[in-house]
């Protein structure tokens, strides 16, 4: 349910919970899209005999 | 070295580890097709004919799906508690066993959303409890956390997938594997903060039903004490069944791949939470013996139908749950094995009773003078669709055993 929906409501209930929902994804896709932007980066940045472990 | 006989199979196992020839595996993976391909059976049974071809009723909306699916969700819960002491608490220890904890938690929450996807009847109406989402209800909560924290373990699982011999041969993976094992704390503690609200949730569903003396409890501010008693009883009983699967597995490798000194951090930890769960449920039943009989339930009224005799009451506190627990505090008899394995299928079984008893037990006791006790027992669909997830279960622990690096002790308890 997003705010133009046409059964949301302004009051601190649907912001509170569907705010969580929305927060908890965003982290989510933040933690992901890390590991997939430093390992892209690591990979055209890596230099020779170079190695994480 | 590995006695696998396919190339491109051996290719594929861990370095350095053993396991069965490929046509054994494959045999083994067949068998396990059987009972799983009657479970789809039912699935498509009761998609495409409703859900009138179960046992569920007016009377009884919440069946042996529900119980089984707060039962494994309990279950599942070894996997936050263990994220939470090995990448919160610290204890290093436990990095041997996280991975496969990972593994059990995966299973367990997709069980659980495999079998809403039944149980809601229409499927293709599922999105309507984000897209339309009652937020005052306890179970949009707990649809919102468990379908948020599935998402959650598969990222855990991620990078165990990407571990893989080969796939960790391509750079990107390698990193991407390295990556997100530098946000797992994080990743963990997002997990712990969406269990806790979803454990808790489950609980408070029930607790809320004030026109059912039989759940109903009063409690702390909008949260029943049932909240905090399912919350606490996840904790206790989910790393038990992390060890229980664990000791299946290696009776099945026929081999060891924990050392003892984990598994007994683990049981210490359950035993002593259990101890707690079982404290604040004799106070909370006590409590409620008072409190129901003071506004015209008694004790008796509770039990009064057969199969749910005091038997259940006894037999939930008693047998399933102090039995275990002194199991698992004494030393002697935790560090034996036969015992440990007895307390962990104890504390299993009474988790499952527990919730059995808050759902389906809830509807069974009749509320008004002219009510009428109906019984309840599953049909074959419901076993099948339910016991369907133990079977893909066994599947995907099977491929993840022989294809992925879950057990990280298990070269240096059996060299090649």
């Amino acid at each position: 349910m997003f705010p133009f929906c046409f059964d949301w409501v302004n009051d601190p209930v649907h912001f509170v919970f569907m705010g969580s929902l929305y927060s908890v994804l965003i982290l989510l896709g933040i933690f992901v899209n890390y590991a997939v932007i430093r390992a892209f980066l690591d990979l055209i940045c890596k230099k020779e005999g170079q190695s994480h472990h | 070295m590995n006695t696998a006989s396919a190339p491109f199979d051996s290719a594929l196992i861990p370095e350095g580890v053993k396991r069965c020839k490929l046509k054994w595996f494959l045999v083994w993976l067949g068998i396990l097709n059987v009972p799983f391909m009657v479970g789809v059976a039912a699935y498509i049974v009761c998609w495409a004919l409703a859900l009138n071809q179960t046992y569920l009723n007016n009377n009884y909306p919440f069946g042996l799906w529900i119980a089984a699916d707060l039962g494994v969700i309990a279950l599942g819960g070894g996997a936050f508690f263990t994220g939470f002491l090995r990448y919160i608490i610290k204890i290093d220890e436990l990095k041997n066993i996280v991975n496969f904890a990972v593994v059990v938690g995966v299973i367990c929450y997709a069980s659980a959303l495999g079998i809403l996807a039944v149980d809601i009847g229409q499927p293709l109406r599922g999105w309507h409890i984000f897209w339309h989402a009652n937020v005052h209800s306890m179970l949009t909560e707990v649809a919102f956390c468990i379908s948020c924290y599935f998402m959650v373990l598969c990222i855990e699982y991620l990078p165990l997938v990407l571990e893989n011999r080969q796939i960790n041969k391509l750079g990107f993976f390698h990193g991407m594997a390295h990556h997100l094992h530098g946000a797992m704390p994080a990743i963990a503690a997002t997990g712990v903060f969406l269990s806790f609200f979803h454990q808790g949730s489950l609980g408070g569903v029930p607790g809320v039903l004030y026109g059912r003396p039989f759940a109903f409890r009063e409690g702390f501010l909008v949260w029943p004490w049932t909240f905090f008693l399912f919350i606490l009883s996840a904790m206790a009983c989910g790393p038990c069944f992390t060890i229980l699967i664990t000791r299946i597995t290696e009776g099945f490798a026929r081999k060891k791949l924990v050392k003892r000194n984990v598994i007994d951090i683990l049981a210490r930890i359950s035993g002593w939470l259990l101890a707690g769960y079982l404290v604040l449920k004799i106070l909370d039943t006590v409590g409620w013996i008072s409190w129901a009989g003071k506004v015209g339930a008694p004790l008796g009224s509770f039990y009064a139908n057969q199969p749910y005799g005091y038997w259940v009451l006894i037999t939930e506190i008693g047998i399933f749950g102090i039995i275990p627990c002194i199991l698992l505090l004494v030393k002697a008899t935790r560090q034996n094995e036969s015992l440990l394995v007895v307390a962990c299928l104890l504390n299993c079984a009474g988790i499952f009773m527990n919730r059995w008893i808050m759902t389906v037990q809830s509807l069974a006791v009749p509320v008004m003078s002219f009510d009428k006790f109906f019984s309840y027992h599953p049909n074959w669909a419901e076993w099948a669709s339910t016991l369907m997830w133990v079977w893909l279960g066994a599947i995907v622990i099977s491929l993840s055993y022989r294809y992925l690096p879950i057990f990280p002790q298990e070269r240096e308890l059996n060299p090649v």
